[in-house]
This record gives C-alpha cells, sequence and structure tokens, in this order.
C-alpha cells in the first residue's frame, strides 16, 4: 500500500456472531478402550512428564491419541499442568504483520496469498518502512512482547533481505519489541546474516508430517523447510516452528509431525488451525471441531511440554466458544488482534481472557 | 450523504468475491476484511495490520469503516 501510510487503520472488534459459525468437520471415530486402561495411559505420561520429566515417545502419544473423547478433560488437564512446571504461568503475546501479501510462486494448499489460485486476496509490495514501525507500535499497544514480519515469498532476495536488516532494528529501537522475522527458506548465509543483524527468532512452519507434506505443497520439499529450521538453529536464532491441523492429515500423521518436531526441538510452535480459504485447493475442506482441537493442543503440549506453544490462526473458526478451554489445556502463547489476511477476535477480549484466567503476560524464551 | 467508496450507499457488490449483490448469496465472513470494492467490484488493495486494516479501490480511494456490530 505504498503512499497510503498516512491513512488511519480501521479498527476492527470482531464478534464471534452467527454468521461467522462455520460448521465443522464429523468427529473421528475411535475404539473402545476401558476406563482402567485410559487412566494407566494417562497416569503413565504423568510419571514420565512430571516425575521422571522425559518426553514422550510417539508411541506413548499415540495411545493418548487414541483416548475416547470422555478423557479430552483428563488430557487437558495434564497437559495444563505439564504446561506451569515446564514453562510457568506466563502467557507470551504477539503481533503479527504480512509485510508483503500476496503474489507468492509457491503452492501451499491452504493459502490464499498463493499466486497460483485465484483468491480475493491482491499481491501487494513490500510496506513502507513507515507502516511496518505503526503496525509495530500497533503490537506495543496491544500489549505483546513480541513482533513478527512476515513475507509472503519462497526466500528473499538480496534486495528483500536488505529490507529485512533495515527494519529489524528500526523496530526495536522504536518500540523495544522482540523482532521475529517469516521470510520463507533461508540459505546459510541468509541465516547468518538474519543472526547478526538481529532478529530474535525466526518463524519456518513445517506445517504438516513428512509424509502427508507432498499433499499439500509441490513447489519445495518438507526437507527443504526442515533444513531452513536447522540453519536458523545453527546461527544462533530461537527456532519458530509451527503445525496446520485440519488439512486432512490422519491422527498417525499428527503424531508423526509431534516426532519430528521433538527431534527439530523449536523455541516455538505457533499451532494453527485450517481456517478453508476461497479459491485454495482446501477452501471446501471444514474446520476441526472444537473438542478435537483441544484434544491436539493437549496432545501437543504432551508431546512438547517446554516450548512455547502459542494460539495462531483459524483458532476463532474453529474453537469458538472454546477459546479459553485452549489456555488451559496447554497454551502458553498468543497472536493478539489480526493474522495475515484475516481478522482475529478483539485483544480486548483476549487480553480479558488472561485477566480472568489469572495468566501474567509476559515474555518466554523457551524451555526452563 | 456518501463518500468516494460508497460508504452511507447500498452496495452494487459483494465486498467477499466482487459480484454484483444480486448474483451473490452473501458470502463475505465475519473474519474477513472486504476484498473487493462494493461500488465497482474491483479487488482492493488490503493491508491487515495487528489493530486494524487499511483498504483503498484504485477507482473508488479508501473503505470506510463498516457499520459497527
Amino acid at each position: 500500500m505504498s503512499g497510503d501510510s498516512t491513512a488511519t487503520p480501521i479498527r476492527t472488534t470482531v464478534s464471534l456472531s452467527a454468521p461467522n459459525r462455520a460448521r465443522s468437520a464429523p468427529a473421528r471415530r475411535r475404539i473402545e478402550i476401558s476406563s482402567a486402561d485410559a487412566r494407566a495411559r494417562i497416569d503413565a505420561a504423568e510419571t514420565a512428564l512430571l516425575d521422571e520429566r522425559r518426553l514422550l515417545t510417539t508411541a506413548e502419544l499415540a495411545s493418548l491419541a487414541e483416548l475416547p473423547d470422555q478423557w479430552v478433560t483428563s488430557l487437558a488437564a495434564l497437559a495444563h499442568q505439564v504446561r506451569l512446571e515446564w514453562c510457568g504461568p506466563e502467557v507470551e503475546v504477539e503481533g503479527i504483520l504480512s509485510a508483503k501479501t500476496g503474489g507468492c510462486p509457491e503452492d501451499c494448499h491452504f493459502c490464499s496469498q498463493s499466486s497460483r489460485f485465484d483468491t480475493p486476496v491482491k499481491a501487494t509490495p513490500f510496506l513502507d518502512t513507515d507502516e511496518v514501525l505503526q503496525a509495530a507500535e500497533e503490537t506495543k499497544a496491544l500489549g505483546a512482547s513480541e513482533f513478527c514480519i512476515v513475507l509472503a515469498i519462497r526466500g528473499p532476495d538480496e534486495r528483500t533481505l536488505g529490507r529485512i536488516l533495515e527494519l529489524v532494528p528500526q523496530v526495536r529501537e522504536r518500540t523495544g519489541l522482540n523482532v521475529a522475522v517469516s521470510a520463507g527458506l533461508l540459505t546459510d548465509d541468509q541465516a547468518r546474516r538474519l543472526a547478526e543483524g538481529g532478529v530474535h527468532r525466526y518463524n519456518h512452519n513445517l506445517e504438516t508430517s513428512r509424509s502427508f507434506f507432498p499433499n499439500v505443497v509441490t513447489t519445495h520439499t518438507w526437507e527443504e523447510r526442515e533444513e531452513t529450521c536447522r540453519l536458523v538453529r545453527d546461527h544462533g536464532m530461537e527456532l519458530c516452528c509451527g503445525a496446520l491441523v485440519g488439512m486432512g492429515e490422519t491422527d498417525e500423521q499428527r503424531i508423526e509431525l509431534l516426532g519430528q518436531l521433538q527431534e527439530l526441538d523449536p523455541t516455538e510452535v505457533p499451532l494453527n488451525f485450517l481456517n478453508p480459504r476461497p479459491g485454495t485447493p482446501l477452501g471446501d475442506e471444514q474446520p476441526v471441531p472444537p473438542w478435537e482441537a483441544i484434544r491436539w493442543i493437549a496432545l501437543f503440549r504432551l508431546g512438547l511440554p517446554g516450548v512455547i506453544l502459542r494460539y495462531a490462526g483459524g483458532r476463532e473458526v474453529t474453537l469458538r466458544e472454546l477459546q479459553s478451554m485452549g489456555m488451559t489445556s496447554g497454551i502458553n502463547a498468543l497472536i493478539v488482534g489480526n493474522y495475515l489476511t484475516t481478522l482475529g477476535r478483539s485483544a480486548d477480549e483476549d487480553l480479558q481472557m488472561l485477566d480472568d484466567l489469572r495468566m501474567p503476560v509476559g515474555a518466554l524464551t523457551g524451555v526452563l | 450523504m456518501t463518500d468516494r467508496n460508497g460508504a452511507g450507499a447500498d452496495p452494487e457488490h459483494c465486498p467477499g468475491c466482487g459480484r454484483p449483490v444480486d448474483e451473490c448469496g452473501g458470502c463475505t465472513r465475519a473474519l474477513d476484511p472486504p476484498r473487493f470494492c462494493t461500488r465497482c467490484g474491483r479487488r482492493l488493495t488490503v493491508a491487515v495490520t495487528p489493530g486494524g486494516f487499511r483498504a483503498r479501490c484504485r477507482d473508488h480511494g479508501p473503505v470506510a469503516a463498516p457499520p459497527a456490530a
């Protein structure tokens, strides 16, 4: 939006009323398990995570994923206790900005910013510096400690990398916020320069398991994403590596992803739920049912006990009235305000929720 | 009274898909910013920020805030 930097932004206070209520996908059928067996599985997980203080294996996680719906509250309660003991009570609040929107050459089937799909999102160039700084100040005003600059690109060219490296110190000096960046695949040299340039955390999502990935992205490989994640860590940036649940993957593939995330050992895992976007190949999918989402929030915490597990895109349409339950099922961070191309519920609602839950807002830096 | 973008006037195009309103049953979702000009149906340039959004039509200028829910 070059030349529009002085326009007053329209404040969004979205109410989750009936017009937004999407139908959820059908609930998944699970095998019958006796109460004694279910209790034993949860007790074993509690012993491993709280007494032995070790990670669960993927086999142990799979045994928890099999539990019938009536055990989700037990999974959630354990996940909340694990989060408190491994991470503490603080909740990290972050704002994100799509600094370069649309026109992406990649074909991620969930994304409205791909140039390969006919979506309503119009491609726009890199925002002016003033617009980025203004968005960072909005983020600061919303109570956040983290600001992430996001670009819809395969990876940065030299000019784009230069703009990022100009912006990062300016944002930090103007707002005092930690600055994260998400700019796609990196080379070794680019990762080094971003780290030296003050990028505190770099976001690069695996999105889904290695086995499911080719179903949703064909223009690059899961292994390329993994390699960028490793470069981020190698150069000393905190790794933010997220998941997108609800693209048609099986329970087994979600567990597979958890094992792969355990190996990568990210500082942060943003947990997205598919918000089907018009015009994309996944546009006709239905959101994950709310109770199923709570189950998987809990399982992500149980699988990744020390990470910053962040509420991210799709939570409003997926969880609907269960937002606060996610916060007591393992979540300890959230994206406040709007997302990259869609709106979120109001920051006031989220901050009120945290206040009501007696969860203090604070900056987090990973495993204690 | 209406501005250049037609705030205050009946929309002629759907802000979600850009089709004429009599061809679209209403596809706009509560959590989506407007993507098409309600005057001409042209794609809007939209910047979503943490606290709001800015949308602009090439021909009709900035999009006004939607009425409060």
